[in-house]
């Protein structure tokens, strides 16, 4: 029996535009068989959530090449809870420095994908998420 | 082997090589393939500094004068920015390139309730001329050159530029700026948009008249096709796009009535230097060729040195790894010797820590001592072009020429760059190959050393020391804005604020109303503001 497609939101957080990891990754998961939607640039953690929510995906991934993935990993993971979407596992990739790693954990970030991470370590990640 | 493809027969030789353009590179180059290709030396090359300028701008290249260094600097406060600036100087660095937090590029203030986490943290927040102040502060700005790397609100930085350069006594036709300026490369590779796509490119234009008009030493527009480059655009489709962007500037203030030749000299460019050493060269050289050839052919452009091709060659960002973050030290020098070898007129080099966080002072350091051995100790200021000649790289420069004409016309026959960015083609063109990129490194079928081969070393990200973002900064930058909004003349800002609006709408130069703007406190989220309520925002085309 085929696995039920997993949906996933690929958002651009913040004011960040360098989404070159996003778009490849995107393109990653959609040849791995993933339904992925894109939410495009400058998106706000209120629009990410919005978006989460009417699509239902299964999980978030969030691509931050800024270094302001801490405060807004904070601010996903208050607006995903106001919103009774906190069981959506979150993903994270981008510039994010190895000490920073637990920190996201802690947060409740599940996956943390820093730049060079191989596409297969991404989607076997997110599948784990889901499962 | 970097980023051509090479296919090796089972003993391990390399049987093919076929660069990222498209090239096919053969063994061996002999006089023979002069001829296929049809050089001929004075229609071709032209001594350095005679029409097209293949081999130099200037008739002894680094002979007569070395290549200006502008390494990317800005972070926090303007007053730690100041710091870095002086200390860059002091170091013998001979112009500022100057780096911007994201809510400045974007048009935000500081405070602005959609800035999350991002206030000085990849350049110096910038809210109004009081930080200006502080940053260009004992800066000689008659001498110093600096480019502002910035573009959706370039219009508004330039302004700032002239107004914090009259307050400290430096007239402005003495200033030298270099506003990035190039919103449809934005578009298509950095994303710091704001604007749709028309009325964006009418604010580079207004800054390009009147850079010609007001500010004779400035470059009002850098284009860059670095950013393109990055976002996984071949060399080849690097130049063509800038060339096709630069294009749809030139129609923009043709329009308005002003002919090519009064401001095409003030153009500059930004291009990127990574990947394979010979490529790159070859694509400098065409590049500097086509250009002057555009300009004369298809503008009836005369004079010699508004056929330049200016810029800065350098950065390599996407060449630098995470892994082995030391090796990016070897890969800058390399790519800066592209640079030398290919005679670029400015430069600056990516640190080697910058897959990590923006550069600290110790990675900033090395990479000018780089660029400055290269000048002033291993030679590449002996001779002009000592590539010419050559059978391989003559050959491959037209062959190089040939693909960027190839692509400029496939741009072309979608209507131009304006259309191919409103439609989204070349944005996905190169999110594709960068894709198909990616794939092949992990594929091993692009070679990285120390990520995809030698990568058995156990790799400690400790070894990298990292930047620090400082939070005091954050609510230092805070408390200073709200201090300029309590002590500003309030009357004044909202009447230069209405005259750029009522501007605007008229479809003036808004580029006078900004230095009033500027120079009455008013922030660059007010500014921006009234372009956004003028002008709504760019809807990206759907990429998937």
């Amino acid at each position: 029996m085929a696995e039920k497609k997993i949906k996933i939101l690929v958002g651009k957080p913040g004011l960040d535009g360098h989404d070159r990891g996003a778009k490849v990754t995107a393109l990653a998961l959609r040849d791995a068989g993933m339904e992925v939607i894109y939410t495009g640039l400058h998106q706000t953690i209120e629009q990410i959530v919005r978006t989460a929510v009417q699509e239902a995906v299964d999980v978030i991934g969030l691509s931050i090449m800024s270094g302001a993935h801490l405060p807004i990993c904070k601010k996903l993971q208050e607006m995903m809870k106001a919103e009774g979407i906190q069981d959506i596992p979150v993903a994270v990739g981008g510039v994010i420095p190895k000490r920073d790693i637990p920190k996201l954990n802690e947060m409740g970030i599940g996956g943390v994908f820093p730049g060079g991470t191989t596409f297969d370590d991404i989607i076997a990640g997110i599948q784990d998420l889901v499962s | 082997m970097g980023v051509a493809k090479y296919v090796k027969n089972e003993k391990g030789a390399i049987e093919e090589v076929i660069y990222q353009s498209g090239i096919r590179v053969k063994p061996v180059y002999t006089p023979q393939d002069l001829v296929e290709v049809g050089f001929d030396y004075e229609k071709d090359l032209g001594d350095p500094g005679q029409y097209p300028f293949t081999r130099s701008l200037h008739p002894q290249g680094y002979r007569s004068r070395a290549w200006t260094t502008r390494q990317y600097t800005g972070f926090g406060t303007s007053q730690e920015t100041n710091k870095r600036f002086k200390m860059m100087i002091a170091h013998g660095q001979t112009g500022l390139n100057v780096a911007f937090d994201l809510p400045t590029q974007m048009g935000y203030d500081s405070d602005d309730p959609k800035v999350v986490g991002e206030v000085g943290r990849v350049g110096m927040a910038v809210d109004s001329l009081r930080d200006f102040e502080i940053a260009f502060a004992d800066i000689p700005l008659d001498h110093i050159g600096s480019g502002l790397t910035i573009n959706a609100v370039a219009s508004i930085m330039l302004a700032m530029y002239q107004a914090v350069a009259e307050k400290s006594g430096y007239p402005k036709e003495k200033i030298s700026a270099t506003p990035q300026n190039d919103i449809l490369k934005e578009m298509i590779g950095r994303g710091a948009w704001i604007y749709p796509v028309e009325d964006a490119v009418r604010l580079v234009g207004d800054s390009i008249e009147y850079s010609v008009k007001e500010l004779p030493r400035c470059n009002p527009v850098s284009i860059c096709g670095y950013h393109i480059r990055e976002s996984g655009a071949t060399p080849a489709q690097e130049i063509a796009c800038a060339f096709e962007i630069a294009k749809a500037y030139m129609d923009n203030v043709i329009e308005r009535g002003m002919a090519a030749e009064d401001f095409v000299g003030r153009f500059s460019f930004n291009f990127n230097v990574f990947g394979n050493l010979w490529e790159q060269i070859a694509k400098f050289r065409a590049a500097r060729k086509l250009w002057a050839k555009m300009l004369r052919e298809e503008y009836g452009i005369e004079d010699k040195k508004k056929l330049f091709l200016r810029g800065l060659f350098g950065g390599g960002g996407s060449g630098l790894t995470k892994d082995q973050p030391e090796n990016n030290i070897m890969r800058g020098a390399f790519y800066a010797l592209g640079a030398a070898l290919s005679g670029a007129q400015t430069t600056a080099l990516c640190s080697f820590d910058e897959a990590y966080t923006i550069p600290t002072p110790r990675a900033a350091l090395l990479s000018l001592r780089t660029l400055e051995i290269l000048m002033d100790e291993v030679g590449l200021r002996d001779t002009v072009d000592p590539l010419a000649g050559s059978y391989f790289i003559e050959t491959l420069t037209k062959k190089m020429e040939e693909k960027i004409l190839e692509e400029m016309k496939q741009i072309q026959e979608i209507g131009g760059m304006v259309h191919a960015v409103e439609t989204g083609f070349i944005q996905r063109k190169v999110a594709r190959q960068a894709y198909e990129y990616e794939k092949g490194v992990q594929d091993g079928k692009y070679i990285k050393v120390g990520v995809n081969k030698y990568a058995d070393e156990v790799e400690d990200q400790t070894d990298v020391e990292l930047h620090e973002y400082n939070e005091e900064w954050v609510d230092q930058q805070l408390s200073g804005l709200k201090e300029l909004r309590r002590t500003r003349g309030d009357r004044e800002v909202t009447r230069t604020l209405k005259e750029l609006e009522k501007g605007t709408r008229a479809g003036k130069n808004v580029m006078p109303l900004l230095v009033d703007c500027c120079r009455a406190y008013a922030t660059v989220g007010e500014m921006a503001g009234v372009f956004r309520d003028l002008f709504g925002e760019w809807e990206e085309p759907n990429l998937f």
